[in-house]
């Protein structure tokens, strides 16, 4: 039997267990609007603006470990597309991107809406493909889902012209992809693994860098006997964070720029790193000369193209970082490791990064710690970029496995909001807090209507500071408090939420903020509480850029004002 | 030092944009690319030259390898092979400078292959000293033209830059660790 290509895209979108697509129609995309309501299984969410569509995407895939959708007509639906694509690329998340394409006779003549989104997307995306036939397009969806999300997941556009979603082709979902050219590495080398087992057996404070690949290929159990079995402490980078108990006597927390102290010193003394499923992210190294002086290392990650890129590691292992932690395990000794433990307990006890300062003031750490509390740590976190990220990244303990959801390696402002209706989508019925600044919220909030016209229950918690605060802080650091074009004459936010149908609550002092938090969490539905944080509080400790791990500050609780 | 890049890259459109495209983003220096057919259909084979000196070719190598369309991918610089270039120059000759040029052109064992009034075009072949060499010589007569394709390189004897043995692409992925909801029927 024929179908039109846009049938033959919902039936592929099917065949791969597509629930959800995130999109905003146009011109070029109308023949698949069109087919759309044949498809009630697959649900589609209408976003403000194309960015929300990626980034609402980019959410459900963290927290589904499914492929994320999200479509967008041609020209201007699909360049608003690339911010979420180009985040979802640095942070290796599973995501297709649809875009509309004029038809076949006007691309290459600048016609109306035309823009060469394949082009634009060549760096960021894993692959992509412009689909000039209807009979292309079920090898074409099939081939995209396996790509996003095999090896080290990422972004996949396909770009279909007008008249290819119209055009009548035979329906027939292939059973079998051939990419000569693609064939990740999952089992690691024995040989290497052997290596990595006899430095880890003979080491004397060796240290687990936990990265983001031990979330993305779910090897939980696997990392929890490693640390366990050899006593070693975990450090994680930002999107590691979750990918082990932050409770647990062995988690120090997030290391780097805005990592514990103790987390920093630990990679600094350590005789042996043990990084995994990471990349060393300048943000992670801080001065790559003087990153980890004392220690070898070993670094298993799924992309060979990340060994030795950044950092010249002893033992590199490619592969899937469960598989590689499977095979590992079992050659791994027992061990009681008193002195490296006591010396990083007394590390943690010389500097408490997590001390909050009394005052009645709002705190923006202690509204995170009070996140927590409230929440028992059962919630799905998810950041915008700035201050408030790094507040959310240090203070609320992430025991549940991947509950933090963040714009690491672009750090997007705007993505919080959007994103968490993805993780909301993709988690109905469990609890997804939104952090946001005041400046992020601000880039994205029209998708506010999104959130009541889907009655998804987010819990939006503004860190409002009045200012673009990190810029502040470096502006504070750096620039001698010269506040060029940071300060933010905000909104009434709780009128903004008001707006949408959604209520709003104001704290301004800590007493209100348990309360609030409370409040927001047993109301069924979405709820706005917009924190009046202390405007220039800093985010301590921090390693200035070009600095190494440990030339870090520790900041100053009482601040010298002018 | 110069290394010699040669890649196995599915024939497909924009395959070079990609394979250029990295270079640029990652800030590779590239002194030259020659791609054309291979030996089956369907794939073509590129030669690129590296400046090891100011780019990491072990990141080259690595960053093509995981293009999509790329098979294959080695640095053959320190292999024993067969390294070649093509140029054609045109050069300008009066009757009184013809038959000196011709002389330069045997002892290059290059070829005219095109003979005007007041010009000849010369073929050449060789390695980039060769080829560097005849181009000096003959800037004295005056270059009106000149053309050269890079350098394009092969292993000798049984080694070589090859499509690798079918390999099935594995249809599902290995299990994934994040939460996947339970999945439905899909009833289309
Ligand atoms: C789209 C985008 N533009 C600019 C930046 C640079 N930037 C990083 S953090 C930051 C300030 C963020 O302000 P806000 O959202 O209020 O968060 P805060 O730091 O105050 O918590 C800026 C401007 C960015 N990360 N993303
Ligand atoms: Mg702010």
């Amino acid at each position: 039997m024929k179908l039109s290509g846009a049938n033959i895209l919902c039936q592929s979108l099917l065949k791969e267990g597509v629930e959800v697509i995130f999109g905003f129609p146009g011109g070029v995309v109308l023949p698949f609007y069109d087919a759309l309501p044949q498809y009630p299984q697959l649900r589609h969410i209408l976003v403000r603006h194309e960015q929300g569509a990626a980034h609402a995407a980019d959410g459900y895939a963290r927290v589904t470990g499914k492929v994320g959708v999200c479509l967008a007509t041609s020209g201007p639906g699909a360049a608003n597309l690339v911010t979420g694509i180009a985040n979802a690329y640095m942070d290796s998340v599973p995501l297709l991107a649809i875009t509309g394409q004029v038809a076949r006779p006007f691309i290459g003549k600048d016609a109306f809406q035309e823009t060469d989104i394949t082009g634009i997307t060549l760096p960021i995306t894993k692959q992509n493909y412009l689909v000039l036939r209807a009979q292309d397009i079920a090898q074409v969806v099939k081939e995209a889902f396996h790509i996003a999300l095999t090896g080290r997941p990422g972004p996949v556009l396909l770009d279909i012209p007008r008249d290819v979603f119209l055009e009548e082709a035979e329906f027939n979902y292939p059973e079998k992809i051939n990419l000569p050219g693609y064939k990740p590495t999952y089992q690691g080398h024995p040989t290497q693994i052997k290596k990595a087992a006899k430095l880890i057996n003979e080491a004397q404070r060796p240290v687990i860098l936990a990265g983001h690949g031990i979330i993305l290929s779910g090897a939980y159990d696997e990392l929890k006997e490693l640390a366990e079995k050899a006593q070693i402490p975990v450090v994680f980078t930002l999107l590691g964070l979750s990918s082990f108990p932050g409770q647990h006597y062995l988690s120090l927390g997030m290391l780097g720029m805005h990592g514990l102290a103790y987390a920093n010193l630990a990679v600094c003394e350590a005789d042996l790193l043990i990084a995994i499923g990471m990349r060393f992210d300048d943000r992670v190294t801080g001065r790559v000369a003087d990153f980890a002086p004392k220690a070898q290392i070993i670094h298993m990650d799924i992309d060979p193209a990340e060994i030795g890129k950044n950092v010249r590691v002893q033992v590199p292992i490619v592969g899937d970082i469960k598989h590689i932690l499977k095979d590992l395990n079992p050659q791994i000794e027992r061990r009681v490791r008193r002195e490296w433990l006591r010396q990083v307990d007394q590390w943690r006890h010389e500097h408490p990064s997590l001390a909050i300062r009394e005052t009645d003031q709002v705190l923006p750490q202690y509204v995170v710690k009070s996140i927590h509390q409230v929440t028992g740590g059962n919630a799905t976190i998810v950041t915008g970029v700035g201050q408030h990220q790094m507040w959310a990244a240090q203070h609320y303990i992430y025991d549940k496995p991947n509950s933090l959801v963040s714009s690491g390696g672009l750090g997007t402002m705007g993505f919080e909001l959007p994103a968490a209706i993805g993780a909301q989508v993709g988690l109905p019925g469990e609890t997804v807090w939104a952090i946001c600044g005041d400046g992020g919220f601000q880039m994205t909030l029209q998708e506010l209507a999104t959130v009541v016209q889907e009655n998804l229950p987010v819990k939006l918690a503004i860190m409002n500071n009045g200012y673009l605060g990190m810029v502040r802080q470096w502006q504070e650091l750096f620039y001698n408090r010269r506040y060029v074009a940071t300060p933010l004459a905000g909104p009434d936010f709780v009128k903004i939420a008001e707006a949408y149908g959604i209520p709003g609550r104001r704290v301004t002092s800590k007493a209100q903020v348990i309360p609030a938090i409370q409040e927001a969490q047993s109301h069924p539905g979405p709820m706005l509480i917009d924190f009046q944080i202390e405007p220039e509080e800093n985010v301590f400790p921090m390693v200035p850029m070009g600095a190494a791990l440990h030339e870090q500050l520790q900041g100053q609780p009482q601040k010298v004002k002018k | 030092m110069k290394h010699t890049i040669v890649a196995l890259v599915e024939d497909r459109p924009g395959v070079l944009n990609r394979v250029s495209s990295l270079f640029r983003r990652r800030g590779f220096n590239i002194e030259s690319i020659a791609v054309g057919h291979s030996e089956t259909p369907g794939f073509s084979r590129m030669t690129m030259m590296v400046d090891g000196d100011t780019t990491d070719v072990d990141q080259v190598t690595k960053q093509l390898y995981k293009l999509i369309d790329v098979l294959k991918v080695s640095d053959i610089t320190r292999e024993d092979i067969v390294a070649r270039e093509l140029a054609l120059i045109k050069v300008r000759a009066t009757a009184a400078t013809r038959s000196e040029i011709i002389q330069i052109v045997d002892i290059f064992r290059a070829n005219i292959v095109d003979v005007a009034p007041d010009s000849l075009i010369i073929e050449v072949t060789g390695d980039e000293d060769k080829l560097d060499s005849l181009v000096r010589l003959l800037k004295g007569f005056g270059i009106k033209e000149l053309a050269r394709t890079g350098r394009i390189a092969m292993s000798r004897g049984q080694a070589g830059v090859l499509i690798p043995e079918e390999r099935p692409t594995p249809s599902a992925p290995p299990p994934r660790g994040r939460k996947l909801p339970q999945s439905r029927e899909v009833t289309p």
